[in-house]
This record gives structure tokens, sequence and C-alpha cells, in this order.
């Protein structure tokens, strides 16, 4: 059930100039989140701002009452959001959306781009606990956008590309060499910027390996009342606060 | 024991906090958050005679203290409304209204005749004044004549509860809040959303698809006060008031200025069980201010001046 809760700020974790992860922790029970479920968060104090702002869940501990969330300073909102200090309260309105589908004892491939790595890291250790071989590639600009890694590391195989070759493979997701290995993966999924997504998603497609792509439209309601976050979609204009924000590649309208 | 009780033609809401049209979907939305059924009433999306896959994404910029949307009356029209919705929602024991909307008066009538087959819609906001549609909507709400052609044709076929939303984007509303009573509306409801645009100045382009959209949220409820207040001396017929209600204080302001309910549209995105507390506030507004009916406030200001 969807909840509105109180959570306290236990840390928030300066990753890079642009990036920060805000581990919370709740003195009450919290919910069930599912991997690729997302939260609308209050922004405190911030006299520009008015609505909330929609972030994946990164990670969660029911039994610590506790959740991350993965955030990219992209504006106002998240730039006072990264602002919090440690015991600072905040509000959400949660598990949003709906979730990415798990398989059991697959090879499975995640794709995580810039701010898009946010909802892949709870996939991954699903999908490990449920005995998938787990690959996980990571593209950024350069070095210093490849954040999280050793996190990772701890639910599958990571490997990495750069625009530029400061780290890891030189080029864009779909030039590594895990991408040129045909037919090793039986489900794909994918979360970044559209055209990573999209280059991804044509990928599987050509390959026949289900694909799906978590999507991040600007939202107002984030519970299907608005009808603000559509994407375009083969059944036409769909919620992606409800319908998504996972949809099958081949679903989306791009 | 305080008196919330307000009518509304012959409707009787069990209190005057009702959801906005476009704010709360059909209802079940908002189940996880509210009791339903406490509210004075439900304005459902807005419906027309037909499919409607609204405008394209960008529909929604954030602005100070509010918000544009260009949502374009997604919808999937009415015959879907009376066989797939009405059944799941009927049975909320609140009023239910229909918002009812058009691109020709053909439109509104026959949408209308539907709604009003179905036995526990007590009634429908007719909405001439949706800003984000290129046929219809907002045309009616800012031409005299065409305003009392739609609220005519429509009366003619509906008997019930008949509620006309204005557009502020007019020079005097008054006038259009006139044209209602005058064509025999029950009630009017204002105000809907103040034309406006937001630009990006990064990109040098603007925010929204359709570049115009319609502005809600605490950044209009001045002008939105000032509108309920004009039309309340105006007519006779009560008054729905909205316009960036975002608590219970704000509701009072609205029945002061003159309303005899409200509606709470865009305090829902931000937090979803806003309502219950604005009824509850309206409650223990009347305690501490001695209020024994809050009937009593309504148009206070102008009573006063």
């Amino acid at each position: 059930m969807k909840q509105i809760q109180d959570f306290n700020v236990l840390k928030n974790r300066r990753l890079n100039a642009d990036h920060y992860i805000l581990e919370l922790q709740s003195k009450h029970p919290i919910e069930d989140v599912c991997p690729g479920q997302f939260v609308q968060i209050e922004i405190p104090d911030s006299k520009t701002t008015f609505l909330r702002r929609p972030l994946s869940v990164h990670f969660y501990d029911k039994s610590k009452n506790m959740l991350s969330l993965y955030v990219r300073i992209v504006g106002e909102g998240t730039k006072y959001l990264g602002m919090v200090n440690e015991n600072d309260t905040l509000n959400l309105v949660y598990p949003l959306g709906n979730k990415f589908t798990l398989v059991n004892k697959k090879k499975v491939l995640l794709v995580g781009g810039g701010s898009g790595i946010a909802p892949l890291l709870l996939l991954a250790s699903e999908l490990q606990k449920s005995g998938n071989e787990v690959v996980i590639l990571l593209g950024a600009r350069t070095a210093d956008g490849l954040l999280e890694i050793n996190t990772f590391e701890k639910y599958g195989k990571v490997v990495t590309t750069t625009n530029d070759g400061s780290a890891g493979v030189k080029g864009l997701v779909i030039d590594h060499p895990v991408m040129k290995d045909q037919n090793k993966f039986d489900f794909v999924y994918t979360c970044g910027p559209d055209v990573m997504m999209k280059a991804v998603g044509e990928w599987a497609k050509n390959l026949n390996i289900q694909c799906e792509v978590s999507l991040e439209n600007t939202m107002a309601c984030g519970i299907g009342a608005c009808l603000c976050c559509i994407q375009k979609t083969v059944r036409g204009n769909l919620c992606v606060c409800t319908d998504g924000p996972v949809f099958n590649f081949n679903d989306v309208v791009w | 024991m305080v008196n919330l009780n307000v009518k509304i033609g012959d409707l009787v809401l069990q209190n005057p906090v009702m959801t906005a049209s476009g704010t709360y979907g059909y209802g079940p939305e908002f189940d996880d958050f509210v009791d339903n059924n406490k509210l004075g009433g439900i304005f459902v999306k807005g419906t027309t005679l037909e499919h409607r896959e609204g405008n394209n994404y960008p529909r929604m910029a954030e602005t100070p203290s509010g918000m544009l949307n260009a949502v374009g009356l997604q919808n999937k029209g009415v015959d879907y409304f009376c066989k797939e919705i009405y059944p799941v929602i009927r049975h909320y024991n609140t009023h239910i209204f229909v918002n009812v909307s058009g691109s020709k008066v053909d439109d509104y009538v026959k949408t209308a005749e539907r709604v009003g087959d179905l036995e526990d819609i007590p009634g429908i906001e007719l909405n001439i004044s949706c800003p984000n549609v290129k046929e219809g909507g907002m045309a009616f709400g800012t031409s005299c004549s065409a305003a009392s052609e739609v609220i005519k044709a429509v009366r003619k076929v509906y008997k019930k509860t008949l509620i006309v939303k204005l557009s502020p984007n007019v020079t005097d509303i008054t006038q259009f809040a006139q044209i209602a009573e005058n064509e025999g509306a029950e009630a009017i409801s204002l105000i809907n959303t103040l034309l406006g645009i937001a630009i990006d100045a990064k990109k040098q382009k603007p925010v929204l698809s359709t570049i115009t959209g319609g502005l809600s949220g605490p950044a209009i409820k001045p002008v939105a006060l000032r509108m309920v207040w004009q039309c309340a001396k105006t007519v006779k017929i009560p008054i729905i008031g909205m316009g960036g209600i975002m608590n219970a204080t704000d509701a009072i302001e609205f029945m002061l200025a003159g309303a005899t309910a409200v509606q709470v549209g865009t305090a829902n995105f931000i937090d979803p069980a806003v309502t219950m507390k604005i009824i509850d506030g309206l409650n223990s507004y009347c305690i501490e201010h001695n209020i024994k009916d809050i009937n009593d406030i309504v148009g206070l200001i102008i009573k006063k001046s």
C-alpha cells in the first residue's frame, strides 16, 4: 500500500560534484519496495520549488526500515535536497510505480548510464538472490562519472565504458565486448539517457532478447492522477508514474 | 457540534471540501491516502464524447508557487467512463460530479445526456474553460454568446445539478457568472487555470509542447479570491471556489470571499491526504471562532463591507 511517511536522514553521502546518495531510515516499519519503484520526496525549505521530486529507490533494507536514493543534481529541487543534514526529516510518498520483471536462474544484463544506475542496484541484488548470472554494464562520459562500482560488484560482474577511455572500454555502452557476444543473455534491463536505452533496446530486439527500460519523465502527482508524465506507447499515452516507470522496450514509441 | 453541511442546488454536501477535476483522477487513485467517503464531493477527470489522447509531452512545468499543465483533456471518452469507471466509483458515499468537455455544442450535449443516465452521478461540471485544447474548451468560456449557447443546450437535456466552470482568462468574469445563472445553472465553479508560458532559458525554448498551459497552485490564489468575490456580488447561485487552496485557511478565505464550497486541486499532488486535513481544519476553525454553522462565513467579507 502506498504511504506518506517521514524518514530521517542517516547519511548524505556526496559522490562527486553532482551526485549524492541519501540513506534514509524511518522510525516505523516501511512498505515493501520492488526494484524499479520510486518515491516522491518533498524538498524541504525550498523557496523556489513547489512539487515533490520522483526518485528511484536505489537500495532498501526492510529489516532496518531503511532505503537509499541515488540522486543527480539536475535543478533546484535536487540541489536543495542535497543540502540536507543527518537527522533531518524528509517526507516520502512511496512505493510508487510498477517494477522490473524478476527472472530466475537466467543470464541477465543490466545497462546503466549516468543517473540511470539509480534503480539498478536493488534490481541487481534481487536478481542475484534468485540465482541469476548478473552482468552489470555501466557507462559514463569520464572515469569520474563511474560511481558505486564497488557496491555493484557485490551483486554481479561489473564492466564499464567511458566516452574518453579514462576507465573501462573506450566508447559507448553499446561498444562494449559483452554486447558482441550474441545469445549470451536471456533478459536485459536498462536505465539512462533515452539515446542509450534506445540503442540497448534495438540491440536486444535484434537478438530477440527481452528488454525492459526504466523511464524518467517529469511528473507532478506520481500516482496517475494528473496525466502529466505520459509516454507514447503502442497502447497509446501511458503514465510513466503508474503504468511505468518500467516498460517493455517494444511497447515504447521512441 | 459544528455544521459543515452546505448546499449546491438541491444537493447537500457533508462538508464544503471537494476535489478539482484533473487533479484527482477518478478517486481510487487516492484510496491509499484518504477516505473518499469523507469528501464533500469528487469532480472526476474531464470527460469528452470521444476518446482523446491529449497533448504531447512535455505537459507540465513547475513554476514559482505553482505549475503549468497542458494535458489537453486526455480521457477514454464518456462510454468508457460509463462502462469501466462508473461501476467502480458509484458506491463512494460522496457526490461524484463528471466534468464534461467538448469541441462542439453537440459534444457537450451528448456527453451530458450519457452522464445524465447514471443514477449515482448527481451533477456535472460544464467545462467551458479548459485552456489546453485547440477547439472548444475555453473558446466557449471566453465568448458570452458561445457560453450562453452551450449552457442553454446542455440545460435542455440535463435535469440534475448543473455547475458551470468558469475561465479566468476573460476581462470580466462576472458576465459569465451572470450568463450561467440566467441559463439555469445551479452553481458556478471558479477559477479554472490561468493561461501562461514557461520558457527554458538554457535551451531557448518553451517548456511545454503546446507553448502555453494552465497555471495552478498558490500563485493564482489572490486572483481566484478576487474573482470569487466579484462573482459572489453578482449572482445568487452558489459558488464553488478554487485556485491554489493548500490548507484549511485557504479554504476559509474562499468561503469568506463568497464561496459556498471549494475544490482542492494542485495541493493533492504535493500531499495526497491534504483534503482530509482541510476538512478537519474547517471544523477546528469553526470551533475556535465559535461558529456553529459554516454557512455563516460564506461571503462574510461582502456582508461586512
